[in-house]
């Protein structure tokens, strides 16, 4: 089959112009309204709960989500689709656990609510470190999928690619803050929901709309172990290792959580993660049909000669059952996501910088409002001038490992400080931060002796530590550390607060103190 | 201890769990997955109709108990919480 891939798509770039000037015109009309750090972080928290359960979902469903996860099914069958599974069963945790104390008890960041009955400094420092460690693994997938995903599309060099969505998110988050990256993400989120919808419809056609007729017609083809669980997860401590990561490290995403800062009130955070979910699953539901129909549709071969790791079998799929003009429509998609994505993360890291380092440490608090809003935005462009750097040094890194990676550290480091914080008494200033640093060194540690850097990229025999993902010995080792660290330095203050802080959890912070 | 304060230990030690146990719930039937996926390969395999393989059916109701487990938080939550809540505000007690 031949493909018009690689070379530019007329249709591609129209779409990708269009969704561009529609999300500028978003930002100036948000930019008008952005005037304080209350909206520059939290979008004046006037969003609501449909609203930001579309802007969670686009802030989640990434390119690793849409083309990743489409592409392992394609070439693997089913193994892709614990993927599928392992990215949605975070979202109950957040529902029950994070979401709603989250929000009585911050203002910006997670870290507001680890520091909230301890000692700001060293938390906040800590909390600091994490975030950014992940935003970074985070912002590399995110960047190196772009770069290759538009040199494929419109036919420009990697670099060129990557200063692109550089500069545009930069926009978004410079200058219209919180308000615009949000309606950046519900559009995205629209635009993802409705193209995937529509594919994975136009598949169905072909077998008479029933998805077991073409589930049926690729294990016939490719044989019956396509819907069987084969080698990807060959080992049983990795896959539990990967799929406590990825069940956990959703409620310790920096991005994620500060969505919940965009609502009015707690009731308003609960409905937006049902939306979220809703909509999540859905289309983890619809990446089952999209990855066998491009197995079916496009086949195994043609797939992998235009990409290695198979990240391109929904926009071939697209042009096999819509033609070019479909292809790039879905291209424009596929960009618009991880755009989206871009933008939310560097926003996150830019409030870790400028909320949590800047105006709570080294300003112990009391920076005046121009100075926080300015030290934001400076903080957003060094973090945009980061992303494109990151983008362009690691060039050629595999995407979804990465973001798998992102995702343990998120557990390991955030995570568990998060819930104990809020849920357990005798948590300690110390037991926060040795939690949380630990969680994060060691996961990075324990990256770097896996196999994947020690065998595939360092070319050594055997490595040290066997696990491709840590987040089955880091998350346990974070808690550990945690609760011991606590046990060991009482701190009275800390235990005292814990009331006035369940009085807050639960009343919200508009509520009388005891 | 003021009578406010008892009633939101109790509303706080409700909350509580109810979330460990949807929380554990979740965890059991996702882990559960995985575990099969892990060990019973064949089993998971078998088709039980033409094209439904076991392995995908079990995928598609994960995703499903996300959903319902989110569900049944949310109705306690909407209902009994935040009538709770409401009320805790308003008398103190």
């Amino acid at each position: 089959m031949s493909t018009s891939l690689g070379s530019p798509n007329v249709a591609a770039i129209f779409f990708f112009f269009l969704f561009v000037s529609v999300t500028l015109a978003i930002t100036y009309w948000a930019a008008r309204r952005t005037r304080s750090t209350e909206h520059f972080y939290a979008a004046g928290r006037s969003v609501t709960g449909l609203q930001n359960g579309l802007a969670l979902a686009g802030d989640y469903m990434s390119a690793a989500s849409f083309l990743g996860i489409a592409g392992l099914v394609a070439l693997s069958g089913f193994d892709g689709l614990i993927y599928s599974i392992g990215f949605l069963v975070g979202w109950p945790v957040v529902m029950f656990l994070i979401a709603e104390p989250l929000r009585n008890l911050g203002r910006y960041t997670f870290s507001d609510v680890v520091a909230y009955r301890l000692r700001q400094t060293p938390v906040r420092i800590a909390a600091a470190i994490g975030t950014l460690a992940v935003v970074t693994f985070y912002l590399i997938a995110q960047m190196v999928g772009a770069g290759n995903l538009i040199k494929l599309l419109f036919g420009i060099p990697y670099e060129w690619a990557i200063v692109i969505v550089g500069a545009v998110m930069m926009a978004y988050v410079l200058f219209g803050g919180m308000l615009a990256t949000t309606w950046v993400q519900i559009v995205k989120a629209v635009l993802l929901l409705g193209g995937a919808l529509i594919l994975a419809v136009m598949v169905l056609l072909r077998f008479s709309m029933n998805p077991l007729a073409l589930f049926a017609n690729a294990a016939e083809r490719f044989g019956a172990q396509v819907l069987a669980p084969g080698q990807l997860v060959a080992d049983p401590l990795d896959a539990l290792s990967l799929g406590i990561a990825l069940m956990l490290g959703t409620a310790g995403l920096p991005h994620i959580l500060m969505r919940f800062y965009t609502v009015p009130d707690a009731k308003t955070a609960r409905s937006s993660v049902s939306y979220a979910t809703a909509f999540i699953g859905f289309f983890y539901l619809l990446t089952f049909i999209l990855g066998f129909g491009a197995m079916v549709i496009v086949g195994p071969d043609a797939i992998k000669a235009v990409d290695k790791g198979g990240n391109m079998a929904a926009p071939l799929l697209a042009e096999a059952v819509g033609g070019e003009g479909f292809l790039g429509f879905i291209a424009a998609v596929a960009f618009a996501t991880i755009l989206a994505v871009v933008a939310g993360l560097t926003l996150s890291g830019a409030a870790a910088l400028s909320h949590d380092l800047w105006v709570n440490v080294v300003r112990a608090g009391k920076a005046p409002e121009h100075e926080q809003f300015l030290v934001a935005r400076v903080a957003a462009i060094v973090g945009g001038l980061v992303s494109v750097a990151l983008g362009i040094v690691f060039k050629g890194e595999n995407v979804a490992y990465m973001v798998g990676l992102a995702f343990a550290i998120a557990a390991s480091a955030n995570f568990p400080a998060l819930v104990l914080s809020v849920f357990w008494k005798p948590f300690t200033t110390r037991g926060a931060q040795a939690s949380m640093l630990v969680g994060t060194f060691s996961a990075l540690l324990l990256i770097f002796l896996s196999p994947t850097i020690q065998v595939s990229v360092l070319g050594r025999a055997e490595a040290p530590f066997p696990l491709r993902n840590p987040g089955l010995v880091t998350i346990p080792l974070s808690f550990l550390v945690g609760m011991v660290v606590s046990l060991l330095t009482k701190e009275r203050e800390a235990a005292e607060n814990f009331d006035a802080m369940q009085h807050r959890l639960h009343l919200g912070p508009e509520a009388d103190q005891v | 201890m003021s009578e406010k304060q008892r009633a939101l230990e109790a509303l706080a030690a409700a909350q509580w769990k109810l979330a460990l146990r949807l929380t554990a719930a979740m965890m059991a039937v996702y882990f559960g997955f995985i575990l099969l996926v892990a060990w019973a390969k064949p089993l998971l395999g078998r088709q039980l109709v033409p094209g439904l393989s076991l392995g995908i059916l079990l995928g598609a109701l994960v995703i499903v108990t996300a959903w319902i487990l989110i569900w049944i938080y949310v109705r306690w939550a909407n209902s009994h919480y935040d009538a709770t809540v409401t009320r805790i505000r308003e008398t103190g007690r």
